[in-house]
């Protein structure tokens, strides 16, 4: 394949998400920006949370880089996820925010504190270190929360639609940044989204989700164009 | 590996509601084993029983109905006080019962000030024992309870309903059939059954204002049997009687029960636009200012008449007090290590302490435990000299349900909000407690902590089963002042106690609420 080896693989796999299940046997490639799409309710966030480790796969397995992950549990995953909402601590600085994806005990040296601060200053909010997140805007809440998977530097970054609540000026910038970030990092992004702008602006690949199954990867341009049945009564046109 | 929901493990709460259970249920089965059922039921036990469905039946009734018309008023009038009225209506929850009966006779009773005000007109004075005294002491605690209760269904009617009722120029008959009435009829069965499920074990009232054969209930009955007769096995019996009147009591509010409220914003007014006109107004205002004064007068005797009898206390209420406020601490201590780890259970998924210690702390009441405890202790070693520790542990018990719905909902917050994103930040269980489970809930753990203080400081229950002369507390050392006609005494010992109950309330309210925000 163009993209170099599949650094994911999703074989055979199901996913329970509390009674509500979905099939998926799919691979994605290293480095690629995947946007995961379907109608609402078929399961975006449930593959997402599933590779993430916060669901039961009673049927499968999860493979990063050849190796297994289906038992480990989410903190040793090889992933950064950042949710809808809940993604800082309310009572906690922004540095401390930060600081957790370094150390979950926040026991930081001088070196790791420096990395906080480079990360904040890297996402456009440098002197804020001390704020809480009620005193920053929603822009720069999710700027924080992208601080803090900058320094959590994992291989794999899965966005569950964490910019969901911004205008679309600020949604495209934070996407825009959020590739940046992926490109310096090298890291692979998964991103559900509702947007076909979306997935144009910075997803090579999409991941269409409907009826309970996750289809494989296809590129975005070709599948947009020409979305097949399912997905084309969801995007809404002719 | 899924299934967990916050980066520590529900086992410690597992644990918890285990040992509390067993605590629960060892007694209940000692008693179970030392129920003499040969003789039957004699008819003093009948009329225990009679007594006390029939003043719970009163209490919860006249609570419940005179709650509904001043919760309607505080939820359509606002005016200045009225967020400490609302305050000042979960007071009685902390209020030493021994210290509100006092107040309750300083202005009731027989030389009280209704009955002098009442002697200058040439009227009789008022007589408080018996029936309508444990009816009036149960009002006084119960209707601020069942008001706030209420007042909360009132709060829960979107505002939205309310703007739409003003669209559709509702006036107040009309806001009553079509939101009110509706809410009441949900609400109000539940209420009911929560307060007579609380009247049913009343002791420290009836054992003050009630006694004699035609005002005993069977939780005063137990105490009777224990030190009047010396008969452990008549006790053990009517225990059970009380376990089979309080656990239907309990399932049937249980089964009534509307849920959690959101317990919060109750000082907040919704706009209202269908409050009627200034006939409507003058009523509202007639049933607040009474509401205040029936709360406030008997606060105010007691500070009254406590202040010139606090100079002039014996040495032994100062020692009870230190057994006091000991026992209060080692009672929220314990109360702490048991209910975080259960409602941090709770809000992992486990269906353990919610419904299950609600049942087993409102069905076991505090002589059923303690006659319990005697039986298991009195083989084997003096139940005197164990006097405090089976009374801080009683008290646990008793407020542990209340801990419990405190905690759980600020523990299952933290989890559903927070809980992925601790484990995604592969954080330890002692780091998930120090940094977010702990910050999160101080302000909850501050009221449930202080909630506890106050309860077992004001408690009037087990330790009069098992003190001798020398380990009182002081409910109990100023119980027996009252008894020995000591009222100078007693009225400075009633003072000190609503004190130290208060004020070990505001401390640990005040150390969760410093610091804590968001």
């Amino acid at each position: 394949m163009r993209w170099g080896g599949a650094v994911l693989r999703l074989e055979d796999l199901i996913i329970d998400n509390g009674g509500f299940r979905v099939a998926a046997t799919l691979q994605v490639p290293k480095g690629a920006r995947v946007a995961v799409m379907g109608p609402s309710g078929a399961g975006k966030s449930t593959l997402l949370g599933a590779v993430a480790g916060f669901h039961d796969t009673p049927r499968g397995r999860i493979l990063w880089d050849g190796g297994d992950i289906t038992a480990l549990p989410p903190g040793k995953r090889p992933c950064a996820i950042l949710f809808q909402d809940g993604n800082l601590f309310p009572h906690l600085s922004i540095a401390q925010n930060v600081g957790l994806g370094i150390d979950p005990g926040l026991r930081l040296n001088a070196d790791q504190r420096a990395r906080v601060t480079r990360a904040l200053a890297r996402v456009g909010l440098g002197g804020l270190d001390d704020r809480k997140p009620a005193q920053l805007s929603g822009g720069q809440q999710s700027r924080a929360a992208l601080a803090r998977v900058l320094v959590q530097d994992k291989p794999l970054l899965l966005l569950d639609e964490p910019f969901a609540a911004l205008g679309p000026a600020l949604k495209a910038d934070m996407l825009e940044l959020v590739a940046e970030l992926a490109a310096e990092t090298g890291a692979t992004l998964m991103m559900v989204t509702h947007d076909p702008a979306d997935a144009r602006r910075i997803a090579d690949q999409v991941i269409v989700v409907e009826d309970g199954v996750a289809h494989p990867p296809t590129a975005t341009a070709a599948l947009l164009d020409h979305p097949p049945e399912g997905l084309r009564a969801y995007l809404g046109r002719d | 590996m899924a299934g967990r929901a916050q980066p520590v493990s529900p086992a410690a709460g597992l644990a918890a509601a285990a040992l509390v259970a067993a605590v629960i249920l060892g007694p209940v089965a000692a008693v179970l084993w030392r129920a003499e059922g040969g003789r039957g039921l004699g008819p003093a036990d009948w009329a225990a029983i009679r007594f006390s469905v029939t003043q719970a039946v009163l209490s919860a009734t006249l609570s419940v109905a005179l709650a509904i018309p001043v919760a309607r008023a505080l939820a359509r009038r606002g005016f200045p006080g009225r967020a400490v009225l609302v305050t000042l209506l979960g007071a009685p929850f902390i209020l030493p019962v021994i210290v509100a009966v006092f107040g309750l006779l300083a202005v009731f009773g027989r030389s009280g000030w209704i009955s002098d005000a009442a002697s200058l007109v040439g009227l009789p004075p008022l007589q408080i024992y018996g029936l309508h005294g444990v009816v009036l002491a149960h009002v006084f605690f119960n209707l601020p309870l069942a008001t706030r209760l209420i007042l909360q269904g009132w709060r829960d009617i979107p505002a939205e309903h309310f703007r739409l009722a003003a669209q559709l120029g509702f006036g107040p008959r009309d806001s009553t059939r079509w939101l009110e009435r509706p809410m009441l009829a949900r609400l109000v069965p539940g209420i009911w059954a929560v307060v007579f499920a609380i009247c049913l074990t009343s002791f420290a009232v009836a054992l003050t204002l009630g006694g004699g054969p035609r005002a005993t209930t069977v939780e005063l009955a137990i105490y009777q049997a224990f030190l009047f007769d010396f008969d452990l096995g008549r006790a053990a019996l009517l225990a059970l009687i009380q376990i089979a009147l309080a656990g239907s009591a309990a399932a049937l509010a249980l089964w009534l029960s509307p849920g959690e409220g959101s317990g919060g914003g109750l000082d907040r007014m919704t706009r209202r636009w269908d409050t009627g006109g200034p006939g409507l107004a003058l009523w509202d205002g007639a049933l607040i200012a009474l509401t205040a004064l029936f709360l406030l007068l008997p606060l105010a005797a007691i500070v009254a008449d406590g202040l010139g009898g606090l100079t002039r206390l014996p040495p032994q209420v100062w020692e009870a007090s230190l057994r006091s406020v000991l026992v209060a601490l080692a009672s929220t201590a314990l109360m702490l290590v048991l209910a975080l780890p259960m409602a941090l259970a709770v809000a992992s998924g486990r269906r353990l302490a919610g419904d299950g210690a609600g049942i087993l702390g409102l069905a076991a009441s505090p002589l059923v435990i303690g006659t319990g405890f005697f039986i298991l202790l009195n083989p084997w070693i003096s139940p005197a000299s164990l006097a405090l520790p089976v009374t801080a542990l009683v008290n646990v018990l008793m407020a542990l349900p209340f801990a419990l719905r405190i905690l759980i909902p600020a523990a299952r917050d933290t989890a559903q909000g927070y809980g992925r994103l601790g484990l995604s930040l592969d954080m330890r269980p002692r780091d998930w407690l120090a940094r977010v489970v702990l910050p999160r809930m101080r302000v909850r753990l501050g009221f449930a902590a202080g909630l506890t203080a106050a309860l077992s400081m004001g408690d009037l229950g087990v330790i009069a089963l098992f003190a001798d002369a020398e380990a009182a507390t002081l409910p109990l050392q100023m119980y027996r002042l009252m008894g020995s006609y000591q009222t100078e005494a007693a009225a400075g010992a009633a003072l000190l106690l609503l004190a130290l109950s208060l004020g070990l309330f505001w401390v640990f309210d005040a150390v969760g609420r410093r610091g804590a925000e968001a």
